[in-house]
This record gives structure tokens, sequence and C-alpha cells, in this order.
């Protein structure tokens, strides 16, 4: 059996509670929600917390408020499941709910949560092997080691973002709340990463994320499109996000964020601006779809060779765009041929 | 070590048990409670073979601890049974051959009865969805579907029979 290490495990039934057990335990306590990320790295021995806390018995960590006209307040312990199923999300929010929909397989939806999916770890072939595995080569600067076998001579870690969510949550400018012992601040979802492999979020140890506010949707429209080698179980190796507003033929407003490639995910600026305020023309979202060729950085530390999966990006945007005008496509948002065609 | 006194109720008999607190779902059930029917294959949430249901949902007892799943209704493959009667899951399964090595048809099942307990028509498209967290490395999948819907069948016509007998 592949055991976890020991560790003392505490289940506060208030967010209070569990912020003054992560103030007085420090460093050596971690949070874990749906446990489907934590546990299969720890007992890769990717992490050894002394102390775990659940956040599972919370309450109000489960809710889900407000309708599209208000936004919609989640809160961090909702279940994939839920999310992908709640009929104002399905409605309003349709990117999202297809998002977490394709997260993984049907029992770790019903297990994982949305806020654990938007702290999830970054991933490297490299890194997300047994410790037999990892002490065998020697490590990596991720975890107990001093080089990156990726890119050996790079100061830093090109661990990948593997969040399905946050692309969407980040493209619907979404804000989320976060609770440490110092009290309580907001940050936008886009500023809560960074690209870094290990140090891939704006958040402090102690700080447990509460709720994740989606604003009024504004007449956006959202799909999300995932790229994978099978149709369950597998990370994304790329995703993207587009949430779009239309004003007659005209583009009003635009995000294209993209996922599972860069060690975050990340907005699209430069196609963005080619969009925005103009007629919408197939000419025009072809060239937007090459404009977000550039910024997507793909290493050979996933899965798939890197260069199809930067190539994949314009076309992922191409079919998104696409979708999102109700123009014909011969895809699935998965990835694969359509049976329709 | 940190044990616990916990309490958890398996295919309806509660069990009062003191376990080191890091020991998950399937390491209890197999270990502590000798319902070995669970099956344990990647223990990394990557194969599905362990699947339970927890309050009629399938879960990966793999990647859950038992301390946080207390005081829930967990069924496992032993719970499917009604006596020395098969469930018309396990009966379709044994007629056409739908398990092979059998080694992911425990967690298979329960998935299954899942979808048929929520969802008792479920076209093709459906039923595959709903067992796409359950790799199986023998049977090709195909039989599987067709003993699920065989079983979905029977289990309506039942349904049916016992509703007009109590009119
Ligand atoms: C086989 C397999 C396939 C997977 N496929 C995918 C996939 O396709 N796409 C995908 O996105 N993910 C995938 N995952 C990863 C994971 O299952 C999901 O991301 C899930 O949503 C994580 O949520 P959780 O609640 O289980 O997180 P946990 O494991 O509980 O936590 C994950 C991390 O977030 C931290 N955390 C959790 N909640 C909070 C909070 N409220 N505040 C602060 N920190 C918190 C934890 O400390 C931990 O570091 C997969 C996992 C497995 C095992
Ligand atoms: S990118 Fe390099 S340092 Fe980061 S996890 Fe992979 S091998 Fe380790
Ligand atoms: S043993 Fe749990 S998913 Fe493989
Ligand atoms: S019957 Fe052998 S793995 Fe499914």
């Amino acid at each position: 059996m592949l055991r976890l290490p020991p560790f003392t495990y505490y289940a506060p039934a208030r967010i209070e509670d569990a912020v003054k057990i992560l103030a007085d335990y420090g460093p050596d306590a971690m949070v874990v929600a749906g446990g489907t990320d934590l546990y299969p790295n720890m007992k890769r021995r990717q992490f050894e917390p002394k102390i775990i806390v659940g956040l599972r018995q919370i309450r109000e960590l489960h809710r889900i408020n407000g309708d599209a006209k208000t936004g919609v307040t989640i809160g961090a312990c909702v279940t994939l499941a839920e999310v992908s199923q709640h009929p104002a999300i399905l409605a309003s929010y349709r990117g999202l709910a297809r998002a977490a929909g394709l997260v993984a397989n049907p029992q770790i939806r019903h297990m994982g949560t949305l806020g654990g999916n938007l702290c999830v770890d970054t991933r490297c072939n490299y890194y997300d092997q047994t410790l037999f595995w990892r002490q065998a080569l020697g490590y990596c600067l991720k975890k107990d080691g001093a080089i990156c076998p990726v890119a050996p001579g790079s100061q830093r870690c090109w661990a990948v973002t593997s969040t399905d969510t946050a692309p969407v949550i980040i493209a619907l400018r979404a804000t989320l709340r976060l609770v440490s012992p110092r009290g309580e601040r907001l940050v936008a979802a886009s500023d809560f990463y960074r690209d870094d492999g290990i140090h891939y979020l704006n958040k402090e140890a102690d700080e447990i994320l509460t709720e994740i506010l989606l604003p009024p949707i504004d007449g956006l429209k959202t799909t999300y499109w995932k790229l994978r080698r099978r149709g369950s179980f597998d990370f994304p190796v790329l995703g993207v996000a587009v949430a779009l507003a239309q004003e007659g033929e005209r583009c009003r407003d635009v995000r294209i964020v993209t996922g599972g490639v860069n060690s975050r995910p990340m907005e699209m600026t430069e196609a963005e601006r080619i969009l925005i305020g103009e007629r919408i023309t197939p000419d025009l979202i072809e060239r937007v779809a090459q404009a977000v060729y550039r910024p997507v950085k793909a290493l050979d530390n996933t899965d798939f060779v890197p260069l199809y999966r930067k190539k994949m990006a314009p076309v992922f945007v191409k079919r998104a765009l696409r979708e999102l005008l109700g123009w014909p496509i011969q895809e699935t948002p998965d990835g694969h041929t359509s049976a329709a065609g | 070590m940190d044990k616990q006194l916990i309490t958890l109720r398996v295919n309806g008999e509660v069990h009062e048990l003191a376990i080191p607190v890091h020991k998950t779902l399937l390491e209890v059930l197999r270990e502590d409670l000798h319902l070995t029917g669970t099956k344990h294959g990647c223990e990394l949430g990557e194969c599905g073979t362990c699947t339970v249901l927890v309050d009629g949902q399938p879960v990966l007892s793999c990647l859950a601890l038992a301390v946080e799943w207390q005081h829930r209704d967990i069924v496992t493959v032993e719970g499917l049974a009604d006596g020395p009667r098969p469930h018309p899951l396990q009966q379709a399964f044994a007629e056409l051959g739908a398990a092979q090595c059998g080694y992911c048809i425990p967690g298979t099942l329960l998935t299954a009865k899942a979808l048929l307990d929520h969802n008792p028509r479920p076209t093709r498209q459906e039923i595959k969805e709903a067992l796409s967290g359950n790799l199986c490395r023998c049977t090709g999948y195909i039989k599987i579907i067709e003993a699920v819907e065989r079983a979905a069948q029977r289990m309506a016509a039942q349904t049916a029979f016992a509703e007009s007998a109590a009119r």
C-alpha cells in the first residue's frame, strides 16, 4: 500500500477556529478540502505536513448564493460536481460549469472542491512521481533538489498550472476572499497566480480561501476548451477560457485566458486588444488566434509534445470564439471530433 | 502516532474503531473491517477500482480519510446483494461476461448502481460518462456497458411490475 505519512488532524466547524489552528502551528500545518490533490501528493511525499486542518465541516464554505444579475458567490468547499450542475451557474456562467465538469472524472468531482481546484499544485513529469522515483533521479528544485532537469540552466521551476477552473474564473474577473490570522482580504483572481512553478500562488500558508465572487454576468458569454489525451482522468495540458460580450456585430469586451501551459493561467492581452471594439469577422478571429501563439510557453514536462500544445492554443482560441458566436465548429470542447460532425 | 475513535456506517452496520488518523477509508475497510471486496489499485486516484458509495455518490476510498467520512452512509460491494440474491447489476455482469479478471468490477458495479439509482433509464452516452472514472484493462468496456443496460431494463421492469401490483 502507498500510505499517507502520519499527521495530526483537526476538523474545525468555523472559519475562525481553522484560522486559529493555522496561526498556532505556522508552516507545519496545511489545509485540506476534498483531498484529491493533497493526499496523492502526500502519498508521494511531495508534502509532509505535521498538522492537517480539514475544511469540510465548515458549513458556510458549502454555500452558493446570488444570481446572474447580482453576481454569484460560491463557497470554497462547494464540490466540482455541484458547480457543474448548479442551475444559476449552468444558465449564466456556462464556461465555469463546463470547466468544473471536465475535471478528472465523476468520482473526483464529487470529492474535489472549487477552492481546492483553484489552489491545486502545479504539475511536472519529474515531480509527480513517488519518493522512490524522485530519489533515484536525484530530486529537483521544486522538492528537495538543486536543479531543474526540464531546463537545467534555469534558476526557476517550470511546473505547469493544471487547474481547469482558474482560466474561467480569471476570464470572469472574479474576486477571491482570503481569511487569515491578520484578517480578511479580497484579491482579483488574476492576481492570485504567479508565474513560478514553486511559489505559484500569491497566498500565505495561513490564508484560507473562503469564497469565490463572480461579478454580474453583464452580457458575457463564456466557454472553456480542454486538451488532454483521454476524455477522462487527465489534467489539462492546454485549457482555453474565453468570455465574450457583443454589441451588434462588434465585440464589446473579450477575455482570453490559457491554462495547462506556463506556470500560471495567462491572460492573452495582445489577442484581446485586437478584438475589442472591432466588427467580428472570420479574418479578424484568425488574427486574434495567431496572437496567442507567442506568449504560450510549453515545455517537455507534461503529456504531449510541447510544440503540439503550443500550436493547439490558437486552434482552441478560434474554436472557442466560433462557439460563442454561434458559428459552425466541428469539434467538441474536450478536444475530440464531435460525432455530429 | 495519533489514534482516534471513529464511527463508520458501512453497509448499514455501525462500527466503532480506534485507528491512526492518517489511514484512508480504503485501508480501514480492507485492514480493519476486513471488507476486502473493495480493491486497491493505483492508490492515487488514477484508476477507480477503490470506488465506494457515500450517501449514494461514488467516491474514491484511496483518497478519502476515514475520519472525514464518519456518520455517512457507506456502501461497499459487499453491501450490494440482497442476502443470497445478487443485485441485478451483478446478475447481468455474470450473464454477459462483463467481468474478466474482475479487479475493476467492485468499483464499476457501485458506480453503475449510483447511476441507476439517480437515472433509471440512462442512455449509452450517460452510462459511458458515469463510468468514465472506472478503468478496466480487460473487457474493452463494451460488455460492461451492455450489462448496465440489461440491468437497467430489468430494474425498470421490476419497478413497473411492483407499481402495477400495488395498484
Ligand atoms: C487522477 C486525478 C486527475 C485529476 N484531474 C484533474 C483535472 O483534470 N483538472 C484539474 O483541475 N484537477 C485535476 N485533479 C486535481 C484535483 O482533483 C482537483 O484539482 C480538485 O478540484 C482539487 O480540489 P480538492 O478540494 O480535492 O483539493 P485539496 O486536495 O483538498 O487541496 C488542494 C490544495 O489546495 C489547498 N486548499 C484547498 N482548499 C483550500 C482553501 N479553501 N483555502 C486555501 N487552500 C486550500 C490545499 O492545501 C492543497 O494544497 C486530478 C486529480 C487526480 C487524482
Ligand atoms: S519544472 Fe523542473 S524544478 Fe519544476 S517540478 Fe519540473 S523538474 Fe522540478
Ligand atoms: S486505488 Fe483508488 S483510484 Fe486507484
Ligand atoms: S475485468 Fe479486469 S480490469 Fe476490468
